[in-house]
């Protein structure tokens, strides 16, 4: 997703002269060094204090900009969690807040710089919106829309690890969870880097004869439930898959939609259980805290054997 | 911009007076740090900003950051008086509804331009505020009000570094240097001294002068905002006095950070602000 970032910034910032960037000393992490060339006005860099990268984007934003902060999820979410909270979100501005690296995806940054509590955090600010992409053609699309959006947003963005889960055009609505594939067995709703690992949970089933719904939940604050419930109404059970903890990401947010709408059908969850991060590469990871596909497909066994 | 001429000190006291009777109406409020920064205020609104109470909102005006938010009906008495909304709103200071809560919101309050009072924050946002002047090169000073307790807060330094960094000469901020927050003195707590050369070495021009000296304050303002021509942002640190004005304030500066204000005390309070 590095290179889409940075070439989508800078068609958007020429576009927009109100849009601003601004890096914590990881512009070079997120390909965005390159905007300072081109708009050495908009896109700055304020060094290692997040704190202050979101206190100043608020005050841009009360100027009339639409300024846009990245850092890694952790130091975005936790470090500067009051500063998102009160000058940014209660105060009403219009700031996007860029978290990459989400959850095991940061790899060998290792523990410190995993966020596996980033969308509970963000989800219990109120007028927050989260947004996950699934891949690089899909953030692509999603960032006009996200800019137009006229309210405060968290974007978890995977920076380099994305697969491709799209194939050919598609279509794309910020507020509704995408359908990628239709099945009448068991719903697996999934999120971010997660998202194609269901697809390849869903071609294991196949061979088993199960056929799996995939949902691209890539916005998980509103969440969509009302597509979510019809697909589980067809399908009977639900396998939630996340790239977080369990506790306050995906999982929460579906079943407490779930529970206003007295939607109540077996579930599996996928994903990181009440653990803290550590160091490793992806497989390693996603062995360690059963996030492969083939997790995903046992779980959707385990799920459609509840019925 | 032209201002006319008012008597400010009879302006300070118009100020002084309002902002103890919201608090009292309410029965209890942060009065130390409101009477400290009256003279500040009193001089920036009817000598020095760029305003315009008819429009609030007015392309390329001068800014005012409350980063010590609980200073808010400071603010607020100055406002109405200037007529960004009527007096009688001043009575329902911290009411159930009210335009006017105890720390300041720009999204209640016409004339607020930033919401303030998680202390280190607001300081960051003017940084921000300046560098949206800058880049639309619209000519506007921002100011921001900064306590000196809240100078603990480790974001006012990182806001001090980036405001020297991006050269932000429009950017003028003060410390209400009361020397009291709500524990004990500052320097019994984590004393900001040297706070000159503090801010010096952060990259600003740096003043001082007696914060309830209206003709200092504005002298100095003016200097500073000469001075800001070097592309340096500025600090005028102002040695003031909490609960200054409100006898029984001055005398428990270290207790007065926020009081109950009612009975005999009230009485008193009117008494010396009349």
């Amino acid at each position: 997703m590095k290179p889409i970032f940075h070439e989508e910034f800078t068609k958007l910032m020429r576009e927009d002269e109100k849009v601003v960037f601004i890096d914590a000393d990881l512009a070079k992490a997120h390909g965005s060094e390159n905007l300072r060339k081109e708009f050495p006005d908009r896109a700055l860099d304020v060094g290692i204090a997040e704190q202050m990268a979101v206190e100043y984007a608020a005050g841009l934003s009360a100027y009339g900009f639409k300024p846009y902060v990245a850092t890694f999820t952790p130091f975005l979410t936790r470090r500067a969690c009051d500063q998102i909270t009160i000058s940014v979100c209660y105060a009403k501005r219009n700031v996007k807040l860029i978290g990459t690296d989400p959850g095991i995806t940061a790899e060998t940054n290792g523990g410190t710089h995993m966020s596996m509590e980033d969308i509970g955090v963000m989800r219990s600010i109120p007028t927050m919106v989260i947004y996950e992409p699934a891949d690089a053609a899909e953030f692509k699309k999603a960032l006009p829309v996200i800019n137009d959006y006229p309210h405060a947003m968290y974007i978890r963005h995977q920076r380099t690890q994305a697969q491709d889960v799209h194939e050919g055009d598609f279509e794309f609505d910020l507020f509704k969870a995408e359908v990628l594939k239709e099945g009448a067995d068991v719903t697996i709703a999934a999120s971010g880097y997660m998202v194609a690992e269901a697809q390849k949970a869903a071609d294991l089933l196949a061979k088993e004869g199960i056929n799996a719904e995939i949902l691209n939940v890539h916005t998980i604050k509103p969440i969509d439930g009302e597509t979510i419930a019809a697909s589980v109404k067809k399908t009977g059970c639900l396998v939630t898959a996340e790239n977080h903890n369990i506790v306050g990401g995906l999982r929460s947010a579906i079943l407490e939609d779930f529970s206003e709408r007295d939607v109540y059908v077996p579930t599996e969850a996928i994903g990181v259980r009440d653990h803290f991060g550590e160091v490793g590469f992806l497989p390693f990871l996603q062995e360690k805290y059963k996030m492969r596909p083939e997790d995903i497909a046992e779980a959707a066994k385990k799920v459609i054997a509840k019925k | 911009m032209s201002f006319p001429e008012v008597d400010l000190k009879e302006k300070a006291k118009e100020i002084r007076y309002h902002t103890c009777d919201a608090i009292a109406t309410h029965g209890a409020g942060h009065l130390g740090g409101c009477m400290s920064c009256v003279e500040l205020i009193t001089v920036l609104y009817y000598k020095v900003l760029n305003i315009d109470p008819k429009n609030p909102q007015m392309e390329g005006r001068d800014r005012v950051v409350m980063s010590k938010g609980h200073a808010g009906p400071t603010l607020y008495a100055t406002l109405a008086l200037k007529g960004f909304f009527p007096m009688d709103w001043l009575k329902t200071l911290n009411a159930s509804n009210t335009n006017l809560p105890s720390h300041c919101d720009m999204n209640k309050t016409p004339g607020i331009d930033m919401t303030a009072g998680s202390l280190g924050q607001g300081f960051g946002c003017a940084v921000g505020l300046a560098k949206g002047s800058k880049i639309m090169n619209d000519g506007a000073t921002i100011y921001a009000i900064l306590g000196d307790g809240e100078s603990q807060e480790g974001s006012i330094w990182e806001a001090a570094m980036t405001a020297s960094q991006q050269k932000l000469g429009n950017l003028i901020a003060f410390t209400d240097y009361n020397k009291a927050q709500i524990d004990d003195w500052v320097d019994e707590t984590v004393s900001l001294e040297p706070i000159m050369d503090k801010w010096e070495s952060f990259g600003f021009n740096v003043f001082e002068c007696d914060g309830h000296d209206m003709d200092a304050i504005y002298k100095t303002i003016c200097l500073a905002k000469r001075k800001g021509m070097n592309n340096k942002p500025s600090m005028i640190v102002l040695h003031t006095v909490k609960g200054k004005g409100v006898s029984f304030a001055e005398a428990d500066q270290v207790g007065c950070h926020h009081m109950g204000i009612a009975g005999e005390k009230a009485a008193q309070m009117y008494s010396e602000v009349k």
